[in-house]
C-alpha cells in the first residue's frame, strides 16, 4: 500500500494533496492520519483559550487595553456572530475618548493561536511602518469579530481602525492573521465594501513585514483620500471580506 | 392564522412563513434569525398544523411579497396548474404520503414536478424523516446533457475541483491530471478562481479547453467566476462551456450576489449562442446553500430551508446542467454540526430533485463547525443511496484555495465501489480507453499503460 502514486512528482506544482496513493479505493493509513492531524490542529486553533494579558505584555512599552464583547463564551461567539461585534458594557466604559489618527485592535477571531503566535510581532511591524501616526492605546479583544473595530475607534476618537484578527483555520495553515482597515468607521452601519483587507498573513504566507508595508500604504492613502474600501481598490491586494468573519 | 392545541396549550402561528419556520428541524441559522420553534413541543405542534394545510394554500399566500420580489413573481407566474391536478386537493401531510406511495412512480413524479412550488416542497420535507427524503429522492430521475449524460440511474458523476491559491495554471493542471487518473471529472472540470477578472479567467478557460481537446475528454469545463466576468469573457471569445452563478431565493439576496433574472437570462442566451455542447444544451451551472439569504439580510422572515428551495425555483427556469448546494460551507452559525449538515444536505437534494433539478451536493464543512470526516462519510453514503447526480472531487478533500474540506477523488471511488455506481457512460468509455479502469471497471491507473501516461505530457505541466 504505497502512500503515493506514480505521478507523485506533480506535487511540486501545487500545495494540493495530490497522488496520495490507494489501499483499494481508500486512502492509505498514513494519509488518513496525516489529514486527521491537520484537522486536529485547525480545531485546536479555533478553540484554544485566548490570553489577552500575554499579548499586552508582549507589547511592552506600548499601552494596551484588554476588552471583551457581548459573546460570553466560545459557543455563543460561534453561533451568534453579532455578539462578537459589540463591546460588553464594562469594556465600553473603559475606552476614553481622545484625538487619535488610528487605533490597532487585536482580536482573537477564529484563531487565537494565530494571534498568540504572530500578533505582537505584526503589531510592532505595523507601528514601525507608520511611525508618524498618533496611535491610540492598542485594544485587545476576546471573542471579537472584524466590526468590533468600528465601535472601538468611535469611542476612542480614532480616524482609522486597523483590526488584526485570527482567520478561520484551514488544513494547510491554522495561524493566519487578517488585517482590516476602515477609515472613519460608523458603528453598526459600516459595510464590508468600506473596508480594505490583507489576508493570509503568516511567516509561510504573506510575511509580516510585507503585510505591514501594504497596510501602511493603505493607511496613508486612506488619510489622503479620506475613505477606505472599494475606493482604495487600485493597487490594494485584497478587498473582500471572507465568509465567517 | 394556523393553530394546534396539544393538551392545555394552544400553539398559534400567525402566517404560513411562521408555521414553516417553527416546523423546521432545529438548526442554528433559524435560531439566529429568531424564527425557530421555542420548544420541541412547539416544533411538533407546528408540524401537526402544517400537515393539515392544503397545498393550494401556498398558491394563495405569498411568503415574500409578489409586488416587491421577482422570485415570488417567477414562482407564481410560471405555476403549471394543469400538472397540479393529481395533488391539487391534498394537504401537506397527504402530499408526503403520496410522495412515498407506490403511486408516485418516477414518471408520476416527473409529471407533477412543474406544479410543485418551492414552498410546497419545503413544507413536505419538514414532515419527512431522513429516510423519507432518501426514499422519495431515489425515485426521481433528472438527466441533463452537454458533452456527456449526467444523472442516469446507477451513475455517479464528479465535479473535478482543481483550485489553487493563486490560480497558477501548472498547479491547476496538476490537480486535473490527478483527478482524471482517479476517474473524476465527468460532471465538470470546474475551477473556483482566486482572482475574478476577464484576463485571468480567459487564460484558465483556454487551458481547460486545450486539455479537454488534447485527450478528447467527454466532459465540460467551467471557471466559476461571477456571471458578469463570464459574459465579458464570452464577448472576448473565450471558450465557455457552462455559465456559473451562485443564486439565492429572493430578489434582494440575488442582488447581494450582483445578479437578477434578466442577467441570468442574458448569460444563458450568450452561452447557447456559442453552441458548444456536443449532445445537449444544458449550459448553466448554479450553486446554492442554506443561510445565504439570511447572511445577506434578505430572508424576509422566512426559514433558511424554504429560502433555499426558492433558489431552486430560480434555477429550474434556466434548465441547468448542474445544480449543487454547498451544504456545510457557510459555517456553524447557520448549520452548527454534522447532524444539521447531514439533514440539510438530504433536504436540499430531495427538494431540488422534486422541483426537477439535476442535484449534486458539495458534502463539506469548515474547521469552526462541529463536524469531521466521519460526518461527511455518513452524508456521502446517504446521498449515494438517494441517487445524487454528482459530488465534488477535491485532491485529498482539502481545498487549498477556499480553505474548507469537501469530498475527495478517493471518496468518489468509495461511493461508486460500495454502491456499484458508474461514471457517466461517455466518460466511463473514455476512462476505459485511457487504461484508467481495469477489466472489473475499477479505477486502477498504471503509468505503464501509454494512454494513461500520456496525461502527464500536457504542455501546461512543464
Amino acid at each position: 500500500m504505497s502512500a503515493r502514486d506514480e505521478w507523485y512528482a506533480l506535487r511540486d506544482l501545487t500545495p494540493a494533496r495530490l497522488a496520495l496513493g490507494r489501499s483499494g479505493n481508500a486512502l492509505p493509513t498514513s494519509r488518513v492520519l496525516e489529514f486527521q492531524l491537520a484537522h486536529a490542529r485547525a480545531r485546536d486553533a479555533v478553540h484554544r483559550s485566548f490570553h489577552p494579558e500575554e499579548i499586552a505584555a508582549e507589547f511592552g512599552a506600548v499601552p494596551a487595553i484588554c476588552v471583551t464583547t457581548q459573546a460570553g463564551d466560545r459557543l455563543s461567539y460561534l453561533i451568534n456572530p453579532a455578539l462578537g461585534r459589540e463591546l460588553s458594557p464594562t469594556s465600553r466604559a473603559r475606552l476614553k475618548r481622545g484625538r487619535y489618527d488610528a487605533v490597532l485592535v487585536i482580536a482573537d477571531g477564529l484563531s487565537p493561536t494565530a494571534v498568540h503566535k504572530h500578533g505582537a510581532a505584526l503589531g510592532h511591524a505595523i507601528f514601525k511602518a507608520l511611525p508618524d501616526l498618533k496611535w491610540a492605546p492598542a485594544v485587545i479583544v476576546t471573542q471579537g469579530r472584524v466590526a468590533i473595530g468600528d465601535e472601538i475607534a468611535k469611542l476612542l476618537g480614532a480616524d482609522i481602525a486597523v483590526v488584526m484578527i485570527g482567520e478561520r483555520p484551514g488544513l494547510t495553515a491554522a495561524d493566519s492573521l487578517g488585517l482590516y482597515l476602515t477609515y472613519a468607521p460608523k458603528s453598526a452601519i459600516t459595510q464590508d465594501a468600506e473596508r480594505n483587507c490583507i489576508s493570509n498573513v503568516r511567516p509561510d504566507g504573506l510575511p509580516l513585514a510585507e503585510a505591514a508595508r501594504r497596510l501602511a500604504w493603505l493607511a496613508r492613502e486612506a488619510r489622503r483620500l479620506r475613505l477606505s474600501g472599494v475606493g482604495l481598490k487600485e493597487d490594494a491586494p485584497e478587498t473582500a471580506l471572507p465568509p465567517g468573519l | 392564522m394556523y393553530a394546534k392545541v396539544i393538551g392545555h396549550t394552544r400553539y398559534n402561528f400567525p402566517d404560513l412563513k411562521t408555521l414553516l419556520a417553527r416546523a423546521s428541524p432545529a438548526r442554528s441559522g433559524d435560531r439566529l434569525a429568531g424564527l425557530a420553534a421555542q420548544s420541541e413541543e412547539e416544533r411538533v405542534a407546528a408540524r401537526m398544523a402544517l400537515a393539515d394545510v392544503p397545498l393550494s394554500a401556498f398558491l394563495n399566500e405569498a411568503l415574500v411579497p409578489y409586488e416587491s420580489d421577482e422570485v415570488t413573481r417567477l414562482i407564481v407566474d410560471t405555476h403549471d396548474s394543469g400538472a397540479f391536478a393529481p395533488v391539487k386537493s391534498k394537504t401537506v401531510g397527504e402530499f408526503r404520503d403520496w410522495l412515498l406511495s407506490d403511486e408516485a412512480t418516477t414518471e408520476a413524479l416527473a409529471r407533477v414536478s412543474p406544479a410543485i412550488t418551492p414552498e410546497m416542497a419545503a413544507a413536505a420535507s419538514k414532515l419527512m424523516r431522513n429516510q423519507d427524503l432518501i426514499a422519495a429522492a431515489r425515485k426521481i430521475t433528472v438527466v441533463t446533457k452537454f458533452n456527456n449524460t449526467i444523472g442516469l440511474p446507477g451513475r455517479l458523476s464528479v465535479r473535478l475541483q482543481p483550485n489553487h491559491p493563486t490560480d497558477d495554471p501548472k498547479g491547476i493542471a496538476a490537480s486535473i491530471v490527478d483527478g482524471l487518473l482517479y476517474g473524476s471529472g465527468d460532471a465538470v472540470i470546474g475551477i473556483n478562481p482566486a482572482t475574478d477578472n476577464v484576463a485571468s479567467v480567459t487564460n484558465l478557460l483556454l487551458m481547460l479547453d486545450a486539455m479537454r481537446r488534447k485527450w478528447k475528454v467527454p466532459t465540460q469545463s467551467c471557471v466559476l467566476s461571477h456571471i458578469t466576468t463570464t459574459l465579458r469573457s464570452m464577448e472576448a471569445g473565450a471558450p465557455v462551456d457552462l455559465v456559473f452563478q451562485s443564486i439565492a431565493g429572493s430578489e434582494a439576496a440575488n442582488a447581494s450576489f450582483g445578479v437578477d433574472l434578466a442577467l441570468l437570462r442574458q448569460a444563458r442566451e450568450a452561452a447557447l449562442g456559442l453552441n458548444r455542447g456536443a449532445i445537449g444544451d444544458n449550459v448553466m451551472y448554479f450553486e446554492t446553500g442554506q443561510g445565504s439569504a439570511l447572511s445577506a439580510n434578505a430572508h424576509h422572515g422566512v426559514d433558511q430551508q424554504t429560502m433555499e428551495c426558492r433558489a431552486y425555483a430560480v434555477a429550474r427556469v434556466f434548465k441547468p446542467l448542474l445544480v449543487n448546494t454547498v451544504v456545510g460551507f457557510i459555517g456553524p452559525e447557520y448549520l452548527f454540526d454534522g447532524k444539521q449538515i447531514i439533514r440539510a444536505g438530504l433536504e436540499d437534494h430531495f427538494c431540488g430533485k422534486l422541483l426537477g433539478l439535476p442535484m449534486g451536493v458539495d458534502v463539506c464543512y469548515t474547521n469552526h463547525a462541529e463536524a469531521d470526516q466521519d460526518d461527511m462519510d455518513t452524508l456521502l453514503t446517504l446521498l449515494g443511496v438517494a441517487g445524487c447526480n454528482y459530488i465534488m472531487g477535491v485532491p485529498g478533500a482539502d481545498d487549498v484555495m477556499l480553505s474548507y474540506q469537501s469530498t475527495s477523488f478517493h471518496d468518489a471511488l468509495y461511493l461508486r465501489g460500495v454502491l456499484g455506481l458508474k461514471p457517466a457512460p461517455e466518460f466511463e468509455a473514455w476512462l476505459t480507453s485511457m487504461g484508467i479502469l481495469d477489466s472489473a471497471g475499477r479505477v486502477r491507473p498504471r503509468l505503464a499503460n501509454p494512454a494513461a501516461a500520456a496525461l502527464l505530457t500536457f504542455d501546461g505541466l512543464s
